[in-house]
């Protein structure tokens, strides 16, 4: 069965001053794939993303999501950021709400926050959450308006090892449910070649290799050892 | 009931009943030293006299009068000179443009201590009711300005982005983040505000008037009544402590969030 293209990016460069970040970028992204960006700090992941999610806009080049181009905020897709951004003088619920324009939307909130296990917090403020308890919330946040496109900029970063197992999960299953094409940024391989389906290493401002990854989600131990394969492959072309 | 209950009570009331402690202490010992005769009556009448004075006046319906004039200058005051601090600080905090155009003037007529302003205020205006409340406006305006602009300009970027990647418009973003992000500040503000508003009224009316507790206490001066000038001043010290609780009253309601 062909794969549909969700989004296309073609001959894409982004610089800062006379700083390249990223340059003649290529990429299809399919629909309800799981995407992911690796390579080193400061490589261009994160700008990747914030150009997909119109937050920036490329020097040159196309981001096409739908065949609509991406020249402002993308309204199809939400963002996670690595810190929740959540509103601290707003409820639980009204964080996930905070957006929109429909009055009847408290339903489909109250439904988010029991996904993400937050049901007995919904009247408190964020305060009273832990960082593993805010990531859920921004993650309801960032569902709430049925996105296509899910973009995760590094948002278990930080996080316990536990607790980022348990994110991992999350996510995973949700996007899976309701079949949402997510990009994730990470700097962490191991991570990416876990939730990922396919990985994109950025190096050098460019798209180096796109790795498939047909063992994810699959707990078999052969499957585990199949991924550090991968693993290890990735971090052997980052490092060389 | 539980023995940690009943201590958590008593700790509670006992709590309440500390910030009296050290009033009611100067209270006593200044009647003391009244009615002992250590120190003469006329040159400080004791807490009880003082407090008489007070019923007298209250009677006889001059100082509820006088109470009243001061409060109306100073609640006029400050909502005229505190809405345009608030308005132009909110204005300069969003506009680059309009921040340009009026922050330097604001700061410059900032360091001009409004107080200094008195003998120009009583020759362009006169000493009746305008020139008091001028005093004041100006006196609460700077401090609303400087805590809503910096309030204003100092929101999280962060935040910021976030909402407009949720696709917030600029009136959401004003109303559902800006706002809520500077409030603290803009409350600081307002209670640093409060209290130069009772400042400036003391000084305005102690110079020039024909009303209110400054004028009391000055004319109280003229004939060497003590007993008025210290009541006054407890007036102050009352009103100053009421307009400070309101301030924090506000900072509970509205900041519940802080926790």
């Amino acid at each position: 069965m062909k794969k549909e293209i969700l989004i296309t990016i073609r001959g894409v460069n982004k610089s800062y001053v006379k700083h390249i970040v990223l340059r003649e970028i290529d990429l299809d992204v399919y629909r309800h794939e799981f995407l992911a960006f690796v390579g080193k700090s400061g490589g261009g992941k994160s700008t990747l993303l914030r150009l997909i999610a119109g937050l920036e806009q490329p020097n040159a080049g196309k981001i096409k999501q739908g065949g609509h181009l991406i020249n402002k905020i993308n309204d199809q897709a939400r963002m996670m950021f690595q810190e929740d951004r959540l509103l601290p003088w707003m409820s639980v619920q009204d964080n996930v709400t905070f957006a929109s324009k429909k009055p009847d939307d408290q339903k489909e909130a109250k439904k988010l926050l029991s996904l993400v296990g937050l049901t007995e917090y919904a009247n408190a403020f964020p305060t009273k959450l832990s960082g593993g308890q805010k990531q859920r919330l921004a993650l309801a946040r960032a569902l709430f308006s049925h996105p296509d496109l899910l973009l995760l900029d590094e948002p278990l970063g930080a996080l316990d090892a536990l607790t980022r197992r348990n994110m991992q999960d999350l996510i995973m299953k949700i996007c899976q449910q309701r079949k949402i094409t997510t990009i994730l940024v990470t700097h962490d391989i191991n991570e990416a070649v876990r939730m990922a389906n396919r990985i994109a290493l950025i190096k050098d401002q460019l798209i180096k290799e796109i790795f498939d990854n047909p063992y994810r989600g699959i707990d078999t131990n052969e499957a585990k050892e199949k991924r550090a394969l991968i693993s290890d492959e990735i971090l052997n072309k980052i490092l060389n | 009931m539980d023995n940690t209950i009943i201590l958590k009570k008593i700790n509670f009331s006992f709590r309440k009943i500390i910030p009296w402690i050290i009033p009611i202490v100067i209270i006593l010992f200044w009647q003391l030293i009244v009615s002992v005769g250590w120190v003469s009556a006329t040159i400080l009448p004791s807490p009880w006299d003082v407090l008489k004075d007070g019923a007298e006046l209250t009677v006889s319906g001059e100082l509820p009068k006088n109470m009243g004039i001061s409060l109306y200058r100073a609640t006029v005051g400050f909502v005229i000179g505190g809405s345009i601090g608030f308005v132009l600080g909110f204005i300069n905090g969003l506009s680059k443009i309009a921040r340009l155009a009026f922050d330097s003037t604001v700061q410059m007529l900032r360091n001009i201590p409004h107080l200094a302003l008195i003998p120009l205020v009583i020759l362009l205006m006169g000493i009746g009711e305008p020139a008091k409340i001028f005093l004041v406006a100006i006196g609460c305006m700077f401090p609303i300005y400087i805590n809503t602009y910096h309030g204003i300009i100092s929101v999280d970027q962060k935040i910021i982005e976030m909402g407009h990647a949720y696709g917030l418009k600029q009136s959401a973003m004003i109303r559902k983040i800006v706002f809520p992000a500077a409030l603290p500040t803009i409350l600081m503000g307002f209670r640093y505000a409060l209290g130069v508003m009772w400042t400036t009224l003391i000084v305005a009316e102690t110079i020039s008037s024909s009303s209110g507790i400054g004028y009391m206490a000055t004319n109280a001066e003229q004939f060497m009544d003590m007993k008025t000038i210290i009541l006054c001043i407890l007036i102050y010290a009352l009103l100053g402590k009421l307009s400070d609780y309101i301030a924090k009253n506000f900072e509970i309601i509205f900041l519940e969030w802080r926790g």
